[in-house]
This record gives C-alpha cells, sequence and structure tokens, in this order.
C-alpha cells in the first residue's frame, strides 16, 4: 500500500511520460470544459443524482456492448442517451426526476452486472469500465470526444436563454413562449452524451466529480451567471488535466487524482463562500430594514 | 419585443412620451371571450363565458380553488384551449408568448444559490425566450436598468435573487411582466404572502399600467381587499358556473349564496368585504373553501 502511494511521486523521465499520454490529457481537459459548463445547468435543475444514474446505465450499455462484440465506447454513449431519455420522459409531469432515477438506476446497473457475467473475455475490461480508461485513448478516440465536447457546448450556449430561463422559472418561461418540456428533453439528451463521454475519462462511478463537482464549487462562490459557467470549466479544468499529469508518475489510477482535487476545490469555495455568503445576507436584511 | 423605455412609468411627464404610449390599444376590447368553456378528462369546468375588457380596465377574478380561476389566466396565455368558444387578445386569437400579454405569476420563492442576480432575472423576462447569444448586451442592460428603476429596485439589482424577500423578488416579476408595455397585464395571486407594504407597492405598479398606459388587468386572488378600491368589475367562479358584475353587484349576500348553493353572508365593514359561510351544518362550505382572508 505505501509502496503504491509512494512509487506516485517519481519524477524520473516525467516529460517523456507525459508525451505518451498528450492525447489524455486533451481529451481531459476538452472534457473538463465541457463538463463545467453543462454542470452549472445540472445544478440548477437539481439534476446531479440523474447523472449518476445516466452513468450507470451507460455502464450496462457498455457492457452490453463488450458482450456482443460491438465498439465499448458507443454502447455507453447509446446506454448513456437511452437513460436520460427514459429519465426525461417519465419526470416531464412532475420534475421529480430523482425518483425516476432511483427507479431505473438499480435496473440498468443489474442488467450491467448480467452482461459482464455473461462475458468471458478478459477481466480488465470489466475494471476500465467502472473507474475509466483515458491513459489508452488513441488519435481517432482523442478527435471523436473532443469534436463531441465542442458539439455539446455550442448547442449549450445556443439554447442558453431558454434553458436558464425555463430552469428557474419554468411558469413564467412557459408564459412567454419557452417550450419548456421540449428543452427538457434537449437537455437530457446532451447531458447523456455528455454523461457517456466523461465515463471514457473518469468511469461510470466518478462521473459526478466532472460534471457535477466543479459546478457546486463554482454556485459557492459567485452568484453571477456568467462567472459561474467560467469559474466551473475553470475547476473542472484543472481537475482532470491535474489529475492526469499527477497519475502518470505512478501506479494509482487516474480517478482518485480527479476526485481529490475537484473535492479539494470544492472545500475551499465552500470556505471563500461561507464569508461572501454572510456579507450579501447582511446586506440583503440592510436593504429591507 | 416593444424596445420603449419604461421610465416614464415613474415619470409620467416624461417628454419622451410618444403617441403610442399615451394611446396604446385604442380600438375595442382588449380581452373578448365568447361563449367559452373550458373543462379537463369530461368535467366542465366552467362554460358559456361572455366577457370584454376595456383598456384600463381592472377585472378581479375571485373563487374558491380548484374553481378554475388559473384556467382562466391559462387560457389567456394560450396555454390552455378553451373546449368550446372563442378567446382574443387585443383582437388577434390567444397565442403563447404573445408579447401583448404579461404575466406576473404566483410568487414562489427561488432557492438560495440561484446564480441570478435581480438584474439577470429581469433580463430573462425580457430575452429569456430567444436561442442564441445576445447581440446586444450594452442597450440590454440600459433596458434593464429603467425596468429596475420604474420598479424601484434599483437598491437590489446585484443581490442574488435568493436572498431578496418574497415582496422584492415579486417587484423583479411586475419589472418582468411590464417589460414589453402589454395590452393585457394577467396576474396570478401576485401579493400572496406579501406584507402590507410590498402589497401596496406591488398594487401600485399594477394600477399603474391599467390607468396611465391602458392596459387591461386580470388579476386572480383569493382576497379582493387589498385591491378593491381599484377593481372596476368581478368574476366569480363556483361550482361550475360564475358571476361577472361590478363589485357592488356580485359581492352580495344573495349573489355568493345562489352560486355557491348555500348561505353565504357579505359584510361590509370600513369599505372592506368579509365573506363568510353561515355556520350551520348542514353547510358544504366551510369558511377556507370560500377562500376567506
Amino acid at each position: 500500500m505505501m509502496e503504491t502511494l509512494t512509487s506516485s511521486f517519481t519524477t524520473e523521465g516525467y516529460w517523456e511520460l507525459f508525451s505518451l499520454v498528450r492525447n489524455s490529457v486533451i481529451t481531459a481537459g476538452v472534457l473538463g470544459l465541457m463538463g463545467g459548463l453543462i454542470g452549472v445547468f445540472i445544478m440548477l435543475r437539481r439534476t446531479a443524482l440523474v447523472v449518476h444514474g445516466i452513468a450507470e446505465i451507460s455502464f450496462a450499455g457498455a457492457a452490453l456492448a463488450l458482450l456482443i462484440g460491438v465498439d465499448v465506447v458507443a454502447g455507453s454513449a447509446m446506454g448513456a442517451v437511452a437513460a436520460s431519455l427514459l429519465i426525461g420522459v417519465l419526470s416531464l409531469k412532475d420534475r421529480d426526476t430523482s425518483a425516476v432515477t432511483g427507479v431505473l438506476m438499480p435496473f440498468g446497473l443489474g442488467l450491467g452486472i448480467l452482461f459482464l457475467s455473461l462475458y468471458q473475455g478478459r477481466s480488465a475490461n470489466k475494471f476500465g469500465l467502472l473507474t475509466g480508461q483515458i491513459v489508452g485513448v488513441d488519435d481517432i478516440q482523442t478527435q471523436t470526444l473532443v469534436t463531441g465536447a465542442v458539439v455539446i457546448s455550442i448547442a449549450l450556449l445556443l439554447i442558453w436563454r431558454p434553458l436558464m430561463f425555463a430552469s428557474v422559472d419554468p411558469q413564467l418561461a412557459r408564459a412567454r413562449g419557452v417550450r419548456v418540456n421540449l428543452l427538457s428533453m434537449v437537455f437530457m439528451v446532451l447531458l447523456g452524451v455528455a454523461v457517456a463521454m466523461s465515463v471514457q475519462v473518469v468511469g461510470a462511478l466518478l462521473v459526478l466529480a466532472l460534471l457535477v463537482v466543479p459546478a457546486a464549487a463554482a454556485l459557492k462562490v459567485t452568484v453571477r451567471p456568467y462567472l459561474a459557467v467560467l469559474l466551473s470549466m475553470l475547476f473542472a479544468l484543472i481537475s482532470s488535466v491535474g489529475g492526469i499529469m499527477l497519475a502518470i508518475t505512478g501506479t494509482v489510477p487516474i480517478s482518485p487524482y480527479i476526485t481529490t482535487i475537484s473535492f479539494l476545490i470544492y472545500v475551499v469555495c465552500v470556505l471563500i463562500g461561507r464569508g461572501g455568503r454572510t456579507r450579501r445576507r447582511e446586506a440583503a436584511a440592510a436593504l429591507t430594514a | 419585443m416593444a424596445e420603449a423605455p419604461m421610465a416614464e412609468l415613474s415619470n409620467p411627464e416624461s417628454p419622451k412620451t410618444g403617441p403610442s404610449r399615451t394611446e396604446p390599444f385604442a380600438t375595442g376590447p382588449l380581452v373578448r371571450l365568447r361563449d367559452a368553456s373550458v373543462g379537463f378528462s369530461g368535467r366542465t369546468l366552467w362554460e358559456g363565458l361572455d366577457l370584454d375588457l376595456a383598456p384600463g380596465e381592472f377585472l378581479a377574478v375571485l373563487g374558491p380553488n380548484g374553481a378554475g380561476k388559473s384556467t382562466f389566466l391559462k387560457v389567456l396565455l394560450g396555454l390552455n384551449r378553451l373546449t368550446s368558444g372563442t378567446a382574443e387578445i387585443a383582437g388577434a386569437p390567444v397565442r403563447r408568448g404573445s408579447s401583448r400579454v404579461g404575466y406576473i405569476p404566483q410568487q414562489q420563492t427561488m432557492p438560495e444559490e440561484t446564480p441570478l442576480r435581480a438584474r439577470d432575472m429581469v433580463a430573462l423576462g425580457l430575452d429569456g425566450h430567444r436561442f442564441g447569444i445576445r447581440l446586444h448586451p450594452r442597450r440590454l442592460r440600459r433596458r434593464v436598468d429603467e425596468l429596475l428603476e420604474a420598479v424601484g429596485a434599483t437598491a437590489y439589482a446585484d443581490m442574488p435573487v435568493g436572498l431578496l424577500s418574497g415582496g422584492e423578488q415579486q417587484r423583479l416579476r411586475a419589472a418582468q411582466a411590464l417589460a414589453s408595455n402589454p395590452a393585457v397585464l394577467l396576474c396570478d395571486e401576485p401579493l400572496h404572502s406579501l406584507d402590507l407594504n410590498h402589497q401596496q407597492a406591488v398594487t401600485e405598479l399594477i394600477r399603474r399600467q391599467a390607468v396611465e398606459r391602458g392596459s387591461a388587468v386580470v388579476f386572480v386572488t383569493h382576497e379582493i381587499n387589498p385591491v378593491i378600491e381599484h377593481v372596476d368589475r368581478v368574476l366569480y367562479f363556483a361550482r361550475g358556473q360564475y358571476r361577472i358584475g361590478t363589485t357592488a353587484e356580485v359581492m352580495r349576500s344573495e349573489v355568493l349564496s345562489e352560486l355557491y348553493g348555500s348561505s353565504v353572508d357579505v359584510i361590509e365593514h370600513k369599505g372592506r368585504l368579509l365573506v363568510m359561510s353561515t355556520l350551520d351544518e348542514s353547510c358544504h362550505y366551510h369558511p377556507e373553501e370560500l377562500a376567506l382572508p
């Protein structure tokens, strides 16, 4: 145990190692930026649990792909989009996404375990699905993931205002002609694809660290919408790229580094945010007085 | 969207006032319902409603929960279809998202961590329904500043909405609703859970929109007293029926007793109205169902 950890701190030949994982760093950085962007809406719409649910069901999709011998990335993407659409449709009426997710998640996980147990191949493949496998990405995968992240980010920027409106004030947004339900489904599809891609970086179990934690941290320190997004993207970028750069020095997998960095950022933001919040609350009280 | 400056809302003598604003909606009734009926899954909420609202007219919509008050608003917003009849706003069939209609929804508290300042919320009311990125941020900012000033919210323009009181949030909603200088202003319990000061302030904003700019106001409420001196007519829904007329015509013991099908007393005290059911064992409508204060 200790040896594993201390071996993390060798710096010999670091940049040679780094050049080997250049693709991974680029991919992680771009996915981090996208995660930070979509994360703000995940927090606004209170769908953090949905992210976890989609991630686990995408694991079932990947396991099925492994079993029937098609591309695992495609399988996980299909699983994620199917899950997000299902959750979206089932929660249209009462917006209670966490209940629907709670119902679907165990079913999806169970399917995933079933598919994996039927699969006869190498067990290492099974693990990669859960904890991330970004060190192995090749040029084509990098291209696909970066393209996907850019497309999702652009789509989010285009629907930004109505999505924000529908998320914070659905009643008025609907009255002003915003297609709240349609937007909700579009968001779920974008979220599904984003989760499927992030699963490639940190794995199904830890996807919340890229999609939720940075945004949650940003919202602790600012109430300005654009600043919240910029900070969230910055935090996600630091977590994902920083995590890989630390991880390549040793034998500990990437995920714990990413999750630890993002958690530390969150803790710092909570501490900073407490002071700011008290000040703002006092200012608000002074206004009403 | 109308780009008319709103500043003269707080300064009616503003020399900028153009002809379009002194006589904005002069022709015909602003709201017109003909033989309008609404129902859900076989049950009729109300039917055969005829209504014309003139410019500047203030209509209070009253009735117990579930009698169809909110549905009435949704029809005018284009969110609910009539099962029969027609509904028009300013001469055109109702349409969802119309800029001729302003809407102040029921007050609902924003979560504390909502990443919006007061000015961001007003800005969403202005252009939140549009796709793409904002093209004229400076112009928008000026307009938002004007609106904030018009509703007296400048002092907390940069405060997070989640930390504002219900009354302060409701002023922002008024700013959102008045942004397009709407021909018809629809209000869904806008004073609910506000303290007296904010009740008066929000009422005043709505009244000014009616009196100075000629909007027709539809004001859904449980409690007529806070607005009673502004009300021109009352539309009272109960038990699938409705009564419409001036306050004096509708808010009478005989009329409401007939509408509820049980004995109801309307008592006037210093210009305020008290509606109470006679406390009788056989009475099906208890005071809380009559929407008492």
